[in-house]
Formats: C-alpha cells, sequence, structure tokens
C-alpha cells in the first residue's frame, strides 16, 4: 500500500500528547549519562560519606542528619541543576523552536518537563531512603510535610532553572548550573550545617531555597516538628519570584 | 472559498539595519507547489520563517491559510507542517523512531510511522540515535516530522540540502506526491533543477525582493530566445530551410560545418527543421536543443549566478 498524505490536520487530545512528552522527556534522562550521574549516582554517594564522620562532628545519630540533606540535594540536582542544563542545550540546538511549530502546546511541554522531574523526584527519593534505611536510618516526622515541602522546593528550584536556561547561552547555563550546585551545597545548608557558619552568614544562607528546603526536611525527619513555617515561607517566596521570572524572560529561541 | 493557502503582501523584515526582505509579495493557491528560490541571504528562510509564525514583520500583511501566523498560531500550529532550515531541530538523544511517534502522537490522524520511515527511508535507521544520523537522514527524518501530522500545509525550508543525489530523486518524488494528493508547498531552494522540477509556481527573489514569478514554462520562454545546433557536412543551401522555419526564427552556419537555428523553441520548429534534414538527405548530427534556463534567467535579473 502506498501512503497518502491527504491532509487530515487536526490536534490530539491533551492527555495524549503529554503522556507521550512525559515518556520522552523521562526517557531521555535516563538515557542522558550525565544526568544520571547528577540526580542519581552523586546523591548516593554523598549519602555515603557524608554519613562517616569526616568533616565535623555532628550530635545525635549522623544518618538522621545526612537524610534530610541529601532529599533537599536530589531535588535541588533533578529541579534545577538538571532542568536548567538539559533545558539550556534543547534550546540551543532549537528544539525548542522546532516544538513550537507542532501542535504540542507550550503549557503541555512544561507540564511534561515538571511531571518528568517528579517522577525522577520519586525514584531518587525511593532510592535515598532504601539505601538510609540500610545505613541505619530512623525516619520521624510527617510523610506529607515532607512532600510538600519537596514539592515547593521542586517548583522554586524549577523556577529558577528555567530562568537560567532561557536567558543564557547554553554554555554559560551548564557552567551557571553546575556552579550555583556546588555553591548551594556548601554554603546553602545541604552538606554543611548552617550553624557551623558565624551567626551573622547564618543568618543571611538561611534565605537561600537550599537552605531552606534542607532546613524544613531536618525540622520534620531529624527533629519530628509538625509544620516547618518559616522554611515553607521562604520557599513560596521563592517560587512566587522564580516562576514568573522565568515565564516573564524565557526565550524559546 | 477558502483562503489562498498563503498570501504575503509587501512584507518587509530588518535584522537591525540590515534589510533581509524589502516589500516582497506572494501568493500560494491551495493545493499548490510554490518554489522560493533565490541565492543565499536573499531571504527565503526570513520569509518562511515569519510565515511559519517565527518572526513578527516588521510591516505587511501575512495570512497562512486565511489566518495570522501569530495571534492564531493555537489554530494553524496542527494544520501546518514544518521543516526548519537548520536540521532536525529536535531531541538528538532520542531514537528516530521514537521521534517521530512522539510527533506522530501531537496529531489526532497521524500517519503509519513505520511506512512513513520507509517511505524516507529511514527503516534501517529506526532504532539509531537522532545525533548518529548524517545529514542527508536528518533532513529526511526532518521531511518525515514535517508530515507525520497529515497537514494541508508545508513549508519546507532546502528540503533536500545536504542529501546525496538518490536521496534527493526519492524526495523530490515524495514532493510530488504530496501535490497529487493536495498539500499545498512552499518550499525554498538554491537548485534550479529543482525548483523546474517540482514547483506549480516559481518565485525568484534576489535580496529580500521578488525579481520574476510565474511557471517555469513561462519564466523559461517569456521573451526567451533558445537554440537549435546541429552538426552537417559543411555548405549546405539553408534559404529553403530559412523559409520553412517560422517568422522570428533564424538559421545560420557560424562555422563550416556547424548549425544553428535561433528562435522560439517550440516542439514545431524542432520538426520543421528534422524534416528538412530528411529532405535534404542530411543526416544532423550532435543535434542539441538549448532552451533558456532558469539559470539564464536568474543572471539576466540580477546579473549574478544563482550558486555562489
Ligand atoms: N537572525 C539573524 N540576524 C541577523 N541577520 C540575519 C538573521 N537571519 C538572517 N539574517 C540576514 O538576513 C539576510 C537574509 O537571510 P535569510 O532569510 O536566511 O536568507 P536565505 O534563506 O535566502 O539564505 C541575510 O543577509 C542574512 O545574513
Ligand atoms: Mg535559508
Amino acid at each position: 500500500m502506498t501512503t497518502t498524505y491527504v491532509p487530515a490536520p487536526a490536534a490530539s487530545s491533551t492527555g495524549r500528547m503529554l503522556a507521550a512528552q512525559t515518556r520522552m522527556e523521562l526517557r531521555l534522562l535516563f538515557r542522558n549519562g550525565e544526568q544520571v550521574g547528577l540526580t542519581l549516582i552523586i546523591p548516593l554517594l554523598l549519602e555515603f560519606f557524608f554519613n562517616l564522620p569526616l568533616l565535623y562532628s555532628l550530635n545525635g545519630r549522623r544518618i538522621d542528619f545526612v537524610v534530610p540533606s541529601i532529599l533537599a540535594l536530589a531535588v535541588m540536582s533533578a529541579a534545577f541543576t538538571g532542568l536548567a542544563i538539559g533545558t539550556g542545550f534543547e534550546r540551543k540546538y532549537a528544539v525548542l523552536k522546532r516544538l513550537g511549530a507542532t501542535a504540542l502546546p507550550r503549557s503541555v511541554l512544561l507540564w511534561a518537563k515538571t511531571l518528568a522531574v517528579l517522577g525522577l523526584e520519586v525514584i531518587q527519593t525511593l532510592l535515598i531512603c532504601l539505601f538510609a534505611v540500610v545505613l541505619g536510618w530512623h525516619p520521624h516526622g510527617d510523610p506529607v510535610t515532607v512532600v510538600l515541602l519537596m514539592a515547593l522546593g521542586t517548583i522554586a528550584f524549577g523556577g529558577l532553572g528555567l530562568l537560567v536556561a532561557g536567558t543564557l547561552r547554553a554554555e554559560v547555563t551548564l557552567a551557571a548550573a553546575n556552579l550555583l550546585w556546588l555553591v548551594l551545597l556548601f554554603c546553602g545548608g545541604i552538606a554543611i550545617p548552617l550553624d557551623k557558619y558565624p551567626h551573622g552568614v547564618h543568618q543571611v544562607l538561611q534565605f537561600l531555597p537550599s537552605a531552606a528546603m534542607s532546613d524544613g526536611l531536618h525540622r520534620v525527619l531529624q527533629h519530628g516538628a509538625q509544620l516547618p513555617v518559616a522554611p515553607l515561607i521562604t520557599l513560596v517566596l521563592w517560587a512566587a519570584v522564580a516562576l514568573p521570572a522565568a515565564t516573564r524572560w524565557f526565550r524559546w529561541e | 472559498m477558502d483562503a489562498a493557502a498563503v498570501q504575503v503582501d509587501n512584507l518587509v523584515k530588518s535584522y537591525g539595519a540590515h534589510p533581509a526582505v524589502r516589500g516582497l509579495s506572494l501568493r500560494v493557491e491551495r493545493g499548490e507547489l510554490l518554489a522560493l528560490l533565490g541565492p543565499n541571504g536573499a531571504g527565503k528562510t526570513t520569509t518562511i520563517e515569519i510565515c511559519e509564525g517565527f518572526r513578527r514583520a516588521d510591516s505587511g500583511q501575512v495570512r497562512v491559510l486565511g489566518l495570522d501566523p501569530i495571534a492564531d498560531a493555537r489554530a494553524l500550529r496542527p494544520r501546518v507542517g514544518v521543516m526548519l532550515q537548520e536540521g532536525v531541530g529536535a531531541y538528538t538523544g532520542a531514537r528516530t523512531s521514537e521521534l517521530l511517534r512522539l510527533f506522530a502522537s501531537y496529531a489526532a490522524n497521524p500517519l503509519d510511522t513505520d511506512e512513513l520511515l520507509a517511505r524516507v527511508g529511514l527503516q534501517d535507521s529506526a532504532r539509531q540515535q537522532v545525533r548518529r544520523l548524517s545529514g542527508g537522514q536528518k533532513q529526511r527524518l526532518s521531511l518525515a516530522l514535517a508530515l507525520v501530522g497529515r497537514p494541508e500545509l508545508v513549508f519546507l525550508d532546502e528540503p533536500t540540502a545536504g542529501m546525496d543525489p538518490h536521496a534527493r530523486r526519492a524526495t523530490w518524488d515524495l514532493i510530488r506526491e504530496l501535490r497529487r494528493d493536495g498539500v499545498s508547498v512552499v518550499l525554498t531552494t538554491h537548485h534550479l533543477d529543482e525548483a523546474e522540477q517540482l514547483a506549480d509556481r516559481v518565485t525568484v527573489v534576489d535580496s529580500g525582493q521578488v525579481v520574476a514569478a510565474g511557471t517555469p514554462a513561462e519564466l523559461t520562454s517569456s521573451g526567451a530566445e533558445g537554440q537549435i545546433r546541429f552538426r552537417a557536412a559543411a555548405g549546405l543551401r539553408l534559404d529553403s530551410l530559412q523559409v520553412a522555419l517560422p517568422v522570428g526564427a533564424q538559421a545560420s552556419e557560424p562555422q563550416r560545418g556547424q548549425y544553428l537555428v535561433v528562435g522560439e523553441i517550440n516542439p514545431q520548429l524542432l520538426a520543421t527543421l528534422t524534416a528538412w534534414c530528411a529532405a535534404q538527405g542530411v543526416l544532423a548530427e550532435q543535434l542539441s536543443v538549448e532552451r533558456r534556463s532558469l539559470e539564464d534567467v536568474f543572471l539576466e535579473l540580477t546579473g549574478r549566478q544563482l550558486r555562489t
């Protein structure tokens, strides 16, 4: 049978597009060695190393401190660094431009990216928690609050990631996203507890999104706090600034 | 009545101080294939990308299927297929078939993706990552991506660039099938043979302006003289030939044994000439008919070669 090209144009349903697009985004994430290293392997390695008493000593069970930090790191890696680098190069290689000429609405593309990041985070969280149990982890606190903190962190970091990817050149994005990842890891309350810093510095650093998420997760998972209000408000504020800014300044080409 | 497939009036677009398109107009009827022909830098891509809604015109009117490419983008996207000039422009980490299936999922009535992959000769590369395809293979994938949603209008920016002659010919066949099935096509090219072979109408652009427009036949024949050359024994008496030829045609023997007939070249003229040869018992050797090509037309209009 020969193909017929007789026109029959019509967009498919939003649900079908969203499912197909999300599947593609996830598949590409897992196929990309750097993304897998950044979002899955490095957090697990750091979980192991931070659990060794190398850099500093801690009161209480070390792993109970380490797990909330690593969860915060995982969200930051997936929603900020990974998303920024991936999207930056898609912009550079005209992927976003090409998709802009299809029936796929931009909102569906953004939702697919969001769902892919969330899917990745679910896998990250499972792996990190399983490994933690092996290392003797005793979680406290309400899992719903944990999910809320991580979801807010995802929105805030995702907005920042898209802001960077949508305004800077892909090469600059790559450098900036990696550099910020390192800075936030060590100065943003993830690898090193902020109370190890001088008081004045601590007061400033705690408003970083990584610090807010990490602090909130520590309060809940390590100390069994109910609702960590200050970290939640900080994350909401970051999200409220980053998302509109990304929408406003994101350039598709 | 349906609106035209594409209607562009007095389109102007500059990049900074540099004018890329300077008052260009064109019209593509439904089901018609228009070739936008011009050298590199003529403004073809700029024009087409404005029609695709990627760029905003400085001034002038652009309607695509009767709609505004930017304001009505949502309605137009599913109806228009696009092949960008700068390659596939899609996830380079995806496999060829994955990417085609993804684009198919955007459409309610897509073409069969396996069949389409085979049609563009990529069935053996289905599981290959897009980044590992050759330039010509990427072009063919890009064409398949433009077609899979069964659009009624396609924009093909240099569709055969980077293809080997075999793939090029196969792509021409496919483009002819599109036209046969009623798809409106706008393609850009700097290959004259491509325009001559495929187009219902050709718009020749240079420096952002239309320098000629018409069917390939009109463009190559309007006021166009062609010539017929042949070799035969020297010193034939040409008076009887001259009498037989239509008014305006001229026969001569510029060099001994080399003959030249200049005039409006058509089948009758050739028949008249060969009948005269037969009557004289003359065997015309190395007979060649040289019509004016689009290449000559372009050279005449712009004083420049198309291929740079
Ligand atoms: N994004 C751009 N920025 C600046 N100048 C451009 C840009 N795109 C094209 N041009 C210039 O505009 C002119 C027309 O380019 P283009 O439309 O790409 O022509 P064609 O497709 O016919 O080769 C060229 O002189 C080119 O250098
Ligand atoms: Mg071009």
